[in-house]
């Protein structure tokens, strides 16, 4: 792997600025596109929970919640499934050409959090909630950040194994047995939806904290002045 | 690999890298509400064409022990109109038509006569619960060759008594689960729950398990999926 580094003279000043190539092509489009993808399953799986807001019984039915029907996709339940049964294949599509791209380019040295970074979460986690001192980085992603990226791509591929034992549950009802049965795959998609909620809110708050060079990297690539050249 | 650059080339760079991403705005299509359902109409063929190649028509839904039956009280009834359409059980008879070689009226006596089978198997709704019921009937596949259903046809259609209409894939009406149910947890039929004669088909979700059936014709092409598949649902919907 090796990176591109652009060293950028200002036609103006004079000064030398550096900048990295940090997110291929590949990666920049499947990220845009999965998220879009993302919010529509997320919102029209929150229209298909609506229809039976439960994990138990029908009879007596016990709801977990009620979701507002203003904040979910597809008007009813047979469009959320419509929405939610096309994007799918865009969701699955875009996170194999990812997977297949990160592994064949060995891009995926960037993201993959592997047990040398273990070490290095404590130190970052002590700096982001406890003011404690900023550790050295020495490359794009520092290992909080890999494991949060980690965490996110493994509950990608629960979030389609799930949906795929309650959309198959007799064609896939080992996936389904594996996951303790038919109500609590459904459940367990549930429950994936949420944790991906929750890295996208983290990941969202960092994008802000670390301004518009890092968000810019991800639609071009090219990040400028990153922190760790 | 390192590279030396000035600040204006690095700008159209960087427009070039960002223009690459505008296939990403195709997605926007699906907010224009003249082209919107007609794509999500394809979105939800293609999940039914990818469903017809994962089912597997030897592969078997799983059955339960007697000890995990959903009680019959607790076994929801799911009309679309009326749970009791009044069917005149000493007149019904199933009306059979299309590509079979012996259309015509047949008593619920004549189905009984094809071998009985009894399973406790899953009924999964679209809404998300499911039930273990226990069910008894003949196998459709056995009245299709007593009625000498055409072996190329590809669809069944059923009417039912309430104005409901079904239909079903041909792979899954001959698969060994898919029956024509005349009982209930060893019971014949109620009203509610379809008397007296209804599809039960362990593969399929709940709302092809079409009650008080009246009518079953064989044919080539699908002239109409069904009630619900009208509304918006997917036609194939195998489990």
């Amino acid at each position: 792997m090796s990176t591109q580094i652009a060293a950028i003279t200002n036609v103006k000043t004079g000064v030398i600025d550096e900048a990295v190539y940090e997110h291929p092509f590949i990666v920049r489009l499947c990220h845009w596109v999965n998220a879009l993808a993302l919010l529509v399953m997320v919102f029209s799986g929150l229209q298909i929970f609506r229809a039976f807001p439960s994990f138990g019984a029908k009879i007596p039915q016990k709801d977990l919640l009620h979701w507002p029907k203003a904040y979910a996709l597809g008007g009813w339940l047979g469009g959320g499934l419509q929405w939610h049964l096309t994007f799918m294949w865009i969701y699955i599509g875009t996170g194999l050409l990812y997977l297949n791209y990160e592994i064949f380019s060995r891009n995926y040295k960037q993201v993959l959090f592997m047990p040398r970074d273990i070490r290095g979460v404590w130190p970052m986690v002590h700096h982001y909630f406890f003011f404690g001192p900023k550790p050295y980085v020495r490359e794009a992603y520092n290992p909080l950040q890999k494991l949060a990226y980690t965490s996110a791509i493994v509950l990608g591929i629960l979030s389609v194994l799930t949906g795929l034992a309650i959309w198959k549950p007799v064609q896939f009802s080992w996936l389904a047995w594996l996951m303790g049965g038919f109500r609590w795959a459904r459940l367990w998609h549930f429950a994936v939806m949420w944790a991906i909620l929750a890295f996208l809110f983290g990941h969202l708050v960092m994008v802000v904290l670390h301004g518009w060079n890092n968000f810019v990297s991800m639609l071009t690539g090219w990040k400028k002045d990153p922190e760790y050249l | 690999m390192n590279f030396r650059t000035d600040s204006r080339q690095f700008k159209r760079i960087n427009r070039r890298e960002l223009l690459k991403l505008s296939p990403v705005l195709a997605l926007g299509a699906f907010a224009i509400p003249k082209l919107q359902k007609p794509l999500l109409k394809t979105g939800l063929a293609f999940s039914d064409w990818a469903s017809a190649r994962l089912f597997g028509s030897g592969h078997l839904a799983r059955t339960f022990d007697d000890s995990e039956l959903t009680p019959f009280a607790r076994f929801p009834i799911n009309g679309y109109d009326v749970d009791d359409p009044g069917v005149d059980f000493d007149n019904w008879t199933l009306t059979v038509s299309g590509a079979v070689q012996k259309p015509g009226d047949y008593t619920l006596a004549q189905i009984q006569t094809l071998p009985k089978f009894r399973q406790n198997t899953r009924h999964v709704c679209i809404e998300g619960w499911d039930v273990i019921g226990r069910f008894g009937g003949a196998r459709l596949a056995d009245f299709l060759q007593m009625i000498g259903a055409d072996p190329a046809a590809r669809f069944i259609t059923v009417q039912c008594a309430d104005d409901y209409y079904e239909s079903l894939d041909m792979a899954t009406a001959r698969h060994p689960q898919s029956l024509l149910c005349y009982e209930m947890y060893d019971q014949p039929l109620t009203r509610e729950h379809g008397a007296p004669l209804r599809l039960n088909i362990p593969t399929k979700i709940g709302y092809k398990q079409a009650k008080y059936l009246t009518d079953l014709k064989v044919s080539h092409v699908l002239e109409k999926a069904g009630y619900w598949e009208d509304q918006g649902y997917s036609e194939f919907y195998g489990l």
